[in-house]
């Protein structure tokens, strides 16, 4: 197959990319870009004038509930909310069950993805055995089946001592230890921020400290071991900074955020909807600006969405009892665009940048991006054109999204990813889908 | 006057005429209670379901009394331990109820937020009895209407609420309501118990009873919660009661016409002294006689009633 897209606003910010022009793909590569390019006899042209080509996007923190849960997510669902939100390939937390912990889980996840399309499903190990806190699980192992990094997202390694272990351990494979940071003996109970708005709620709430410590320790023990650190869902004032002085102390630290925490705070839990409801939890004005301003300034140099499927009955119930976590794959681009963007918070560059070449940083992999001869993994999405999130209409199985009923703006367009193009309209046909619905 | 609202379900955001609104009725109200029958049939052919997830006696009592002396059809059920242990979720247990085609629920839950979920679910008139550490609207009603048998006005009026702030629903319904109505409400309690960011919701803070205690016209006690050593909000229930207890001694210094209220049910020497609960400042009975009286008229006016109406004969 060959694709001319034409007159698109080719945007790659690490390469120094943003100009409007057409590109051909041809044999899975970029072939070449440039002003009127001629229509051949077997192109297929996509008139692209006012949309975006960009690199594919890389979420290196999702949740695709496979194995154990695949009332609430399977891989091939995941692949295809994934594809529908733009995103090329996925880096799947190993919080299984059973959980990633060794090389037969890391190699079937890796299996399954093949079959369905060309999503590249990148898994996470586990940094204990069972995911218990107790022992190391086999890193060597896991990366040898295709293991990315290893992490026990979703709990803490509480015991500082193991996580000194794993920093150290993890150097020899060249691995980062993605942390989720959190004192649980301070966030105990707790189910959102605490503060004013807890308070008025009379919701028990969960300091943002606990996940600062949480951070301060981890920095530390990347101080001592000299370990490579990536710290999941930072979503404080107080945690970009710590990672700021990280950076500045020239440690090996990268960090994230998720697009949630960029466009909402606490005040949204304020008809308790547990749509909401995720851990850390949505923090305070002053905290998502912290965050905003830490993403435009590279302190936070990756987007991951945190995509955490969690199926309605589960959802639908007391705040107190519904589990953490919301969806992400699908509304990501446009809640950037529409919070972020179009308000004037950050740069529709960083936001790509940040959604394409920081993650790729993380990994250690080299950012393909938009060159001639270089492998297609690219997004094309409408910027101006907007919808509406029907949660009933995701590809992914559940439906706790944050952001249903709201209009976004961003529409993805078109996925291409080597030989394949995945159009935004087609991954819609997914029948398996159970008949639940939010109202 | 009618009560603009299909639920109840905190004091946050119920405004000053309809306090009064409420209040006036729950006058009409208590009146048809001193009566030899006191039964009206303002709610006949409606049916209220007291939905009790936690364990209450007076409220869940008021409530019917409140429903039987209208006239309506009651039932309480009180799904014993949660209903999730049974393997039935809220929203499952609730559509059931509803299907039986009911007119009030009346919900009491450890979660706060729990009848807010159920309002925005179903089709009944929902009136929160009590959610987790959030709000409890009926209590604070008939605080006030037991403040008004006795005091003037709302306007300056000087409350004490004491103990244990973080854990009461009580707590916030009353800091809305007084609020609302012009009082001036101060928080005393040990910082343990307080919860965070409560000064917004417009209350001070002190954390001396002695020095407030003789300038208060109202101090309102909460129960001290045994549990609460345990997780070391408090050393001990003894050291509690040295500092923040309404002692014989400190309820003597309070000023003329003053008074102490508490919503049950009483930890007798923690909290405060049995003899001034039993004491003429207290006005603790009171408070739950008007319970019925309030709660009467908060079911009477959601169903839509109207306060100027007559009500009975």
């Amino acid at each position: 197959m060959r694709w001319l897209i034409k007159d698109a606003r080719l945007l790659d910010p690490d390469r120094g990319v943003d100009r409007v022009a057409d590109l051909l793909i041809e044999n899975g590569k970029i072939a070449k870009i440039g002003m009127g390019l001629a229509v051949e006899g077997d192109h297929e042209v996509i008139e692209a004038a006012g949309m975006v080509l960009c690199p594919s996007f890389i979420d290196i923190h999702v949740h695709l509930r496979e194995p154990g849960r695949e009332y609430a997510e399977t891989i091939e669902s995941g692949v295809r909310a994934a594809a529908a939100g733009g995103f090329g390939a996925v880096a799947c937390m190993p919080n299984t069950d059973p959980p990633l912990d060794n090389h037969a889980m890391v190699r079937y996840v890796i299996d399954q993805a093949l079959k369905y399309g060309p999503v590249e499903v990148m898994p996470i190990g586990c940094i204990t055995r069972g995911r218990a806190g107790e022992r190391l699980a086999e890193f060597g192992e896991m990366v040898d089946a295709g293991a990315v990094g290893v992490s026990d997202d979703g709990d803490p390694v509480s015991d500082s001592s193991l996580m000194r272990r794993a920093l150290e351990y993890a150097q020899q494979f060249e691995i980062p230890i993605f942390t989720h940071p959190e004192d649980r003996s301070l966030s105990r109970n707790g189910v959102m921020n605490e503060g004013v708005v807890s308070t008025r709620l009379g919701l028990k709430g969960i300091p943002k400290q606990a996940e600062e410590i949480g951070i301060a320790r981890d920095i530390e023990l990347t101080a001592l071991t000299g370990g490579r650190l990536h710290v999941l869902h930072v979503s404080s004032a107080g945690g970009v900074e710590l990672v700021r002085r990280a950076k500045e102390r020239g440690l090996n630290v990268t960090a994230e955020t998720a697009p949630h925490y960029l466009a909402l705070t606490d005040e949204a839990l304020t008809g308790y909807d547990t749509n909401r409801k995720m851990n850390p939890p949505l923090r305070t004005s002053a905290d998502r600006e912290a965050l905003r301003r830490g993403v435009a300034e590279g302190v936070l140099e990756v987007i991951a969405t945190d995509h955490a499927p969690h199926p309605v009955h589960e959802k639908e119930a007391e705040f107190d009892r519904a589990p953490f976590g919301v969806l992400g794959l699908e509304t990501a681009l446009g809640v950037l665009v529409t919070h972020c963007v179009r308000p004037g918070h950050l740069t529709l560059e960083t936001v790509i940048e940040r959604l394409t070449a920081g993650p790729s940083g993380v990994l250690g992999r080299e950012h393909r991006g938009i060159r001639e001869g270089e492998e297609a993994a690219l997004t094309l999405f409408a910027p101006e054109e907007s919808w509406v999130v029907d949660p009933g209409r995701l590809h992914s199985i559940s439906r706790n999204t944050a952001f249903g009923g709201e209009r976004l703006f961003g529409v993805v367009k078109a996925l291409f990813l080597g030989e394949e193009m995945i159009p935004s309209d087609e991954g819609t046909s997914s029948e398996d889908r159970p008949a639940t619905m939010v109202s | 006057m009618k009560l603009a609202r299909k639920h109840l379900l905190g004091m946050e955001g119920v405004s000053r005429t309809e306090i009064e609104t409420l209040l006036n009725s729950a006058e009409t109200f208590k009146e048809i209670l001193d009566r030899k029958i006191p039964k009206v049939p303002s709610l006949r052919g409606l049916t209220a379901v007291n939905l009790f997830f936690e364990p209450s006696t007076r409220t869940r009592l008021s409530f019917e009394l409140a429903e039987k002396r209208l006239s309506a059809d009651s039932v309480s059920i009180s799904p014993s331990g949660s209903s999730s242990e049974k393997g039935e979720s809220l929203i499952d247990t609730i559509h059931n109820v509803e299907a039986m085609k009911v007119d009030f629920l009346i919900v009491r839950h450890s979660a706060a937020g729990a009848p807010h979920f159920l309002a925005s679910r179903c089709d009944v008139a929902v009136i929160n009895a009590g959610d987790g550490c959030h709000e409890h609207p009926t209590q604070a009603l008939l605080d006030l209407f037991t403040i008004r048998q006795h005091l003037p006005t709302f306007e300056g009026l000087k409350v004490a609420i004491l103990g244990d702030i973080a854990h009461s629903r009580v707590a916030r319904s009353n800091i809305w309501a007084l609020r609302t109505m012009g009082a001036d409400v101060t928080l005393c309690a040990p910082r343990t118990l307080l919860p965070p960011g409560i000064e917004d919701l417009g209350a001070k803070i002190h954390p001396r009873l002695d020095d407030l205690i003789d300038e208060m016209d109202i101090i309102m006690v909460l129960r001290i919660q045994k549990e609460r050593q345990g997780e070391s909000f408090l050393p001990s229930s003894r050291e509690y009661a040295r500092h923040f207890s309404l002692t014989r001694s400190r309820a003597d210094r309070m000023k003329a016409n003053s008074f102490i209220m508490h919503p049950g049910p009483i930890n007798r020497g923690i909290e405060m002294a049995p003899e001034v609960a039993d004491g003429p400042r207290s006005v603790i009975l009171d408070q739950v006689t008007n319970g019925v009286a309030v709660r009467m008229a908060v079911l009477y006016l959601l169903a839509g009633g109207e306060t100027d109406h007559a009500l009975a004969n």
